[in-house]
């Protein structure tokens, strides 16, 4: 036996008086625990080797269903790669299985013949796939029979996408949470899957009956069949090859292809045979080690803690945290007690939430329950003693979050219990804030916690966005700062400073948009640069701020404004709309959404020369040129020899139009001859937000003009509708009727007079949707048609000002404005590659 | 990290300012590293390292201040002397120090902080 790491004879060397920590296993517990011991600063007293059964870093086990189901690609799953080890002098031993542990001589004996000694002994060997002893299973004593698959691993994973090419019918053994991602993952790849469960109800561990039947409907409306109640007898073989699975009942169905995923078992011989204590798993105190041994702490599935074996990750997180704080002595008084089981996922493609009971127990339980099959929404609540013991949602998990949390820290619920299913009545959040415990995390995005917003505002910050940002709660995903304001609100007891930068037009100028207006106009100001001297605090220049303030001054001086390239986003300084691997998309002008065969062939050969990797079709009906390096920008511009189409600014983009009565039978208006107009006259006007328009020929809308910032629709009888404030991308919102004209010119002047009223008065990025229900449709069509406050001459001059001013940017390719305006930024690295398709 | 073989107090001369628009950055190979070099308003350079720690993004392409840079993929934002993110916590850029002679020629450390 060679003995590496051999623990020196004396501490003669302060380098050996490290002691040796080795991690038995590699999977997202041990990971977890070895990251939470980094941070706790492990390695200034612990040198640390780690052993891994797989051959690989470690990866996110979670993602593997959509890694089967080929929406992430196996590299994507990795949460440390074999570098990561490597970069924290961690001796990552990967495809090594540790066979033997021997505590009393403190060594560990790996499977490829080395043994090493340990002061602390991390076991987070997991578990495995459970096989239900069914005949016809195995091959022999190790070897499944061929076609037969686990769905635990990564190789597990692979193999089974390697076999499933081309197969027609998979069974899936087991219905929980597994089986069911397996039969999902397998039909992405054309496989007609039928998932096989022991028991009547699918999920049944987490789930009800009624919420089990709930899930089934919708995951055979997927296409998936299932069959409950049913005990595999025979897994039936032809040539060493499956071919199908024979039930108790005699039934039988044929299949090329057998998964089974019917639970785990942890892993624990390792354990058993080193005389550890093990039940269910290997049986650990409140500090997660192992009863047993003081220099051996288990974490993850693999261990039992006061008698629960937890399967997810998020108590695997809590026992990481103890686990670290115990081995790095940096907390001695850190004790794990257990988590509450609560989890939310989608399970094939429905989202299911499941916490605590999934069924009352005592006879005061409430028990409040809500089921809409065909819909696939089921709800239960279970309530004892004022508080929340339990909670299912199936199809509908909206109220989640509130759920999670009353479930967590036991706060006071409403007295309309169904109000927590239902966002009837929301159970008032300053309940929630008041109630809520201090170390309650509110932001999970950067972990801070009630407290910590508290302390915040008692520390004198009365605002909220003040707050925000010294405490970085939502900053994340965002979705707590309604909760986060409302802490604030009840913290400050009603002494909330409003805060006055929400209304700025940009954050470093301290103006809303009408008094900055008119700061600029008195003091006539025309570049950005001058703004920022006279009318930020200090002159203080604002990187964030410099793109509002260029699109605001191009507006309000058109030609009279000093255009400072630096202001400029590097879309506008380049024309172009930068994609995620910092090359560029280049659309060329095509009115209307109208070409021609000049175009077209132009645009070919442009492409071909250029190597452009993808041509698509826009939604603004335009051919968009994607993958353009910087640096040919000016060469395809001169080459395509067509105007910009703006697809990458705060502007005037395209109007979209149906072929209107030149072509389509049912057309009364001629639409694309008034889009190309509209488009010719407004092209490339700066404003506070895109501009998407469209006119149709009829009231089909095929051009969709009641989702467009301004859409005008021809109605019979020669006259034209004008719908404003509409959206179809991230809102969805119906344009409200503006005027009904008769007459094509009256619809352009509209149209340049609302344009002009909404540059003028909307917030920077506030887009037409936003902005015309904020200002009230009445005032809008009352200032802009009706002319209630005689500006509607001077709107119209303004417009044409603005547009006197323009000038197609793509002429540029000739002179560069400033020194390397086309020079690559990124001149040696390949950037992360969009494919090529 | 950085394979570099420059001393520690060496610096490389990148080109002149008048080359960097004002306001500005444009990018720079430096002793092996992608550098972008920016040309404040007041005159003064700044340099940190190219490409954003986020996803990649050309920083040279990026808004700027006296004191940040603003990556134009996600607005992740670094301290142009410090190289820190400010805005979503994320991981920091490595920043250069980075002078302007008097005939303009602008030089930048190899090393970066």
């Amino acid at each position: 036996m060679t003995i590496l790491d051999a623990r020196p004879a004396d501490g003669a060397n302060a380098e050996v008086d490290k002691g040796k920590l080795v991690v038995v296993g590699n999977g997202m517990a041990g990971a977890r625990a070895l990251e939470e011991m980094l941070r706790r600063g492990v390695a200034d007293t612990f040198d640390i080797t780690v052993f891994g059964d797989e051959p690989y870093g470690n990866y996110n086990r979670i993602l593997l269903s959509n890694v089967l189901a080929g929406t992430d690609d196996t590299s994507e799953i990795y949460l440390n790669p074999v570098d990561w080890y490597a970069e924290n002098d961690i001796d990552l031993r990967a495809g090594v299985r540790v066979v033997r542990f021997d505590r009393y001589a403190r060594v560990v004996h790996a499977d490829d013949g080395t043994s090493m000694h340990y002061d602390r002994l991390v076991i987070a060997t997991g578990s495995r796939s459970f096989f239900p002893p069914i005949d016809g299973m195995w091959a022999d004593n190790k070897t499944l029979t061929k076609g037969v698959f686990g769905f635990r691993s990564l190789d597990d994973c692979e193999a089974m996408l390697a076999y499933a090419k081309g197969r027609k019918t998979a069974v899936v053994i087991g219905g929980g949470l597994l089986g069911l991602e397996a039969a999902r993952g397998l039909q992405a790849h054309g496989v007609q899957v039928h998932v096989v469960h022991a028991t009547s109800s699918l999920m049944n561990v987490q789930l009800d009956d009624a919420a089990g039947a709930v899930l089934r409907r919708s995951v055979e409306k997927i296409g998936i069949t299932v069959h409950t109640d049913v005990q595999t007898k025979t897994v039936v073989a032809t040539e060493g090859t499956v071919t199908g699975v024979e039930f108790a009942d005699g039934a039988v169905i044929e299949c090329d292809m057998l998964v089974v995923a019917a639970g785990v078992r942890p892993n624990v011989g390792l354990a058993r045979r080193a005389g550890l204590t093990v039940e269910r798993a290997i049986v650990v105190d409140d500090h997660m080690r192992s009863i047993d041994d003081d220099d051996i702490y288990v974490v993850g599935e693999c261990a039992q803690h006061r008698g629960q074996v937890y399967g997810l990750v998020a108590p695997l997180w809590e026992q990481a945290i103890v686990l670290a704080d115990h081995v790095t002595r940096t907390d001695t008084k850190s004790v794990y007690q257990g988590s509450r089981m609560a989890t939310k996922l989608k399970v094939a493609g429905v989202d299911v939430a499941a916490m605590g009971l999934k069924e009352p127990e005592h006879p005061d339980d409430e028990f409040v329950q809500f089921s809409e099959p065909k819909h696939g929404i089921y709800k239960t609540i279970i309530v004892r003693d004022g508080k929340l013991v339990g909670a299912t949602l199936v199809g509908d998990v909206s109220k989640v979050a509130f759920l999670m949390q009353a479930f967590d820290r036991g706060l006071p619920l409403p007295e309309e219990r169904i109000s927590l299913m239902f966002d009837i009545g929301t159970p008032a959040i300053e309940v929630g804030a008041a109630e809520l415990a201090d170390d309650a995390q509110v932001c999970n995005c950067n972990g801070v916690s009630k407290g910590a917003l508290v302390a915040c505002v008692r520390n004198g910050e009365k605002t909220v966005n003040g707050v925000m940002n010294k405490t970085r709660a939502g900053k994340g995903c965002g979705s707590c700062k309604g909760l986060v304001a409302q802490i604030v609100e009840w913290a400050a007891d009603g002494d909330v400073a409003v805060d006055p930068s929400a209304d700025w037009y940009v954050p470093g100028v301290p103006y809303e948009k009408s008094a900055l207006m008119e700061k600029i106009r008195e003091l006539r100001l025309h570049s950005v640069s001058s703004v920022f001297a006279a009318l930020a605090p200090d002159g203080q220049e604002d990187a964030k701020s410099k793109m509002g303030l260029a699109s605001l001054l191009e507006m309000m001086w058109a030609d009279e404004y000093i255009d400072e390239r630096d202001a400029r986003f590097i879309n506008d300084r380049v024309h172009a709309n930068i994609q995620r691997d910092g090359t560029f998309s280049v659309v060329p002008q095509m009115k209307g959404g109208v070409t021609s065969v000049d175009q077209l062939r132009k645009i070919a050969d442009v492409a071909e020369k250029y190597e452009v990797p993808m041509i698509k079709l826009t939604g603004g009906q335009r051919i968009d040129l994607l993958g353009v390096r910087k640096e040919d920008l000016p060469r395809v511009w001169a080459d395509l020899d067509m105007p910009s189409g703006y697809a990458y600014g705060k502007s005037f983009r395209t109007v979209k139009t149906c072929v209107g009565s030149d072509f389509c039978r049912f057309g009364v208006g001629d639409s694309t001859a008034l889009g190309i107009r509209i488009e010719e006259r407004f092209q490339g006007i700066a404003g506070p937000g895109k501009m998407k328009l469209s006119v149709n020929g009829c009231p089909r809308n095929c051009a969709e003009g009641l989702c467009k910032d301004l859409g005008v629709v021809a109605i019979d009888g020669g006259r034209w509708e004008i719908y404003v404030g509409g959206a179809a991308g991230a809102h969805i919102r119906k344009g409200d009727l503006l005027a009904t004209v008769d007459d094509p010119d009256l619809v352009v002047t509209l149209t340049g007079r609302f344009l002009q009223y909404y540059r003028e008065n909307a917030k920077w990025l506030e887009r037409t949707y936003a902005w015309v229900p904020r200002f009230g449709i009445e005032r809008i069509r009352s200032v802009v048609v009706d002319d209630s406050e005689g500006i509607a001459a001077r709107l119209d001059a303004d417009m044409q000002k603005a547009i006197d001013a323009h000038e197609d940017p793509w002429k540029e390719a000739e002179v560069p404005v400033t020194p390397g305006q086309f020079r690559t930024s990124l001149p040696l690295t390949v950037l992360p590659m969009v494919p090529v398709r | 990290m950085s394979d570099l073989r420059v001393g520690r107090c060496e610096r490389v001369e990148i080109g002149n300012v008048r080359d960097i628009p004002v306001g500005e950055g444009r990018a720079y190979a430096v002793a092996g590293e992608q550098v972008a070099v920016f040309h404040l308003r007041d005159g003064s350079v700044r340099a940190v390292g190219a490409i954003c720690p986020h996803r990649g993004g050309p920083l040279a392409d990026g808004l700027i201040d006296d004191a940040v840079v603003v990556c134009p993929l996600h607005g992740y934002t670094y301290d142009l002397i410090t190289g820190t993110e400010t805005a979503n916590d994320g991981a920091a850029v490595c920043a250069y120090d980075a002078q302007v002679d008097a005939d303009g020629t602008v030089r930048v450390s190899a090393r970066g902080r």
